[in-house]
């Protein structure tokens, strides 16, 4: 009798523990670790090079009060998001078309390796000597770099649509929109949804290659100028800003999203 | 599209398949269906019975428009409305019930139309949820709700009630000769089960194995609702003495 008591109350304890884990308690205390070690490095360092987490928070309030980095992170985050647009779209078609053409496939996945492995720099190095330096050579170059990777995506989606609800549209005499709509669109949508989650992270790390490289502007820009003032604060100031933004984009847009796209999912029966 | 502009497509079907074959995975021809005659009659449930694969499913496909490389002609109006239950529900998992009948539905299928077939079905209370939250007989119902709902000039089932058990299958059966009778349709019908069939059947044809065709057409004159358990066994004991091929093997 007692052992089970005992079981219980264990369990029981257990459960108070996993609801703790699972709570936003984790999270914060992994931060709040992470500041830590970072405030007893810059303590000891006592250097230039390595400044504490006060200092750059303050560079990031009176930069956005006072300076651009506001304006910075917004044209930044412009060329993210067009070229993340444009890279979604274009590489979701050409995607899609070679999943459910195996001729054209065999056609373009030369092409598409060759893509794959072409190294960003060149890329944006030929878009620059080609195209000028201007923002829609900055745009393309980006979108050219990711283009590749959701073609793979989105061609595994198009081979992995169930033929049998293909069956019932074309049964039912669904229109080719409504098909796209009610029948397609929904079975890819974990494809775009990986997809546009590794998407967003290679190109806005690209797009500040691109700024760095060729314009006078953004992020990336800003990193440069800075690199050659030796002032890793700024460094450390702007890349903890854009991460910010970024952070705010997955828990604010990307994951309602998603939660909203797949809520007829994990329903229990 | 109303009705009388769709009388003359709901007359009845006729459907001749010389020839049918299926290319194996290691290229072999595997002859289904050879010299395949049949005529639906309109507004009449059809059933077409054979052994288990005997290319039941493949003549079905062929006729709602779904393979269209066989030898032959199946004379179905491209503008006729079809409404198919296959043999999973084959419903739209992101779309709640409502949204899954809504989708296929005739463009004179009201929301008034869409609660008295829910209610007929069954699943009035099953409308807003998911088809994953439904049990393979509701998820059925619902399947059936969509055929009927597209008022369909030509209604295909194939082994609609296929792996539920007995007593389900047998409401279900109900439910699709009560459904059916409100608004006959032209219907095609078909099971490895004899019984279903002769439940169900106007005229039921019975089907060769592979490569299949027409062996005999039986009409069964004894309406659908007046057919009890002895009347259906008298029937099978009948079909039995004159095709023993046919009934012994259930």
């Amino acid at each position: 009798m007692s052992v089970t008591v005992v079981r219980q109350e264990t369990m029981q304890g257990t459960r108070q523990w996993t609801r703790i884990l699972r709570g936003p308690l984790v999270p914060i205390l992994s931060v709040a670790g992470f500041l830590l070690v970072w405030f007893i490095a810059a303590e000891i360092a006592q250097s230039r090079l390595l400044p504490g987490p006060g200092a750059v928070l303050r560079y990031i309030y009176d930069e956005s009060v006072h300076g651009d980095l506001l304006t910075e992170l917004g044209i930044t985050l412009w060329r993210v998001v067009a070229s993340f647009v444009v890279a979604m779209l274009i590489g979701s078609v050409i995607g899609l078309v070679m999943g459910e053409m195996p001729a054209l496939n065999r056609v373009l996945d030369p092409w598409l390796i060759v893509l794959l492995n072409l190294p960003a720099l060149v890329i944006i190095i030929l878009a620059y000597v080609w195209f000028g330096l201007n923002e829609w050579a900055a745009i393309g170059a980006v979108a050219l770099n990711k283009i590749p990777n959701v073609i793979v995506t989105l061609r595994e989606g198009a081979r992995s649509l169930d033929p049998g609800l293909d069956e019932m549209a074309r049964a039912y005499r669904l229109s080719p929109l409504s098909k796209l709509r009610n029948v397609t669109l929904p079975q890819l949508q974990p494809y775009f949804a990986a997809a546009s989650r590794s998407g967003i992270s290679l190109i806005w790390k690209i797009v500040l290659v691109v700024e760095l490289l060729g314009r006078s502007n953004g992020v990336g820009f800003e990193l440069h100028l800075n690199f050659q003032l030796f002032n890793v604060t700024a460094i450390l100031g702007y890349t903890l800003a854009f991460v910010a933004v970024m952070l705010a984009i997955e828990y604010l847009l990307v994951q309602p999203l998603e939660r909203y796209s797949t809520r007829w999912r994990n329903k229990p029966v | 599209m109303n009705d009388i502009q769709h009388a003359g497509v709901t007359s009845r079907f006729e459907i001749s398949i010389e020839e049918k074959t299926h290319v194996g995975a290691d290229g072999t021809l595997v002859p289904a269906i050879r010299d395949f005659v049949l005529e639906v009659k309109s507004e009449s449930l059809t059933v077409l019975m054979g052994p288990s694969g005997c290319g039941k499913t493949t003549l079905l496909r062929i006729v709602a428009g779904l393979d269209d490389r066989f030898v032959g002609e199946v004379d179905v109006p491209p503008d006729a409305r079809i409404g198919v239950m296959f043999q999973e529900p084959r419903l739209l998992p992101w779309r709640t019930v409502r949204q899954n009948i809504e989708l296929v539905a005739a463009p004179d299928f009201g929301p008034k139309d869409l609660e008295r077939l829910a209610h007929a079905v069954g699943i009035a209370d099953m409308l807003p949820r998911y088809p994953q939250e439904l049990s393979l007989g509701l998820a059925r119902r619902v399947a059936l709700a969509r055929a009927f709902a597209t008022k369909p000039d030509l209604l295909l089932l194939d082994e609609p009630f296929v792996s539920l058990d007995e007593r389900t299958a047998d409401r279900l059966r109900k439910l699709l000769l009560e459904v059916w009778q409100e608004r006959p349709t032209t219907a095609l019908l078909v099971t490895h089960n004899a019984r279903e069939a002769i439940m169900l059947a106007d005229q039921l044809v019975l089907l060769a194995p592979r490569p299949t065709h027409v062996i005999a057409v039986e009409t069964i004159a004894i309406p659908q609702a007046k057919r009890d358990a002895a009347t259906v066994d008298a029937i099978f004991a009948d079909l039995l003495a004159r095709y023993p091929a046919n009934f012994s093997l259930v």
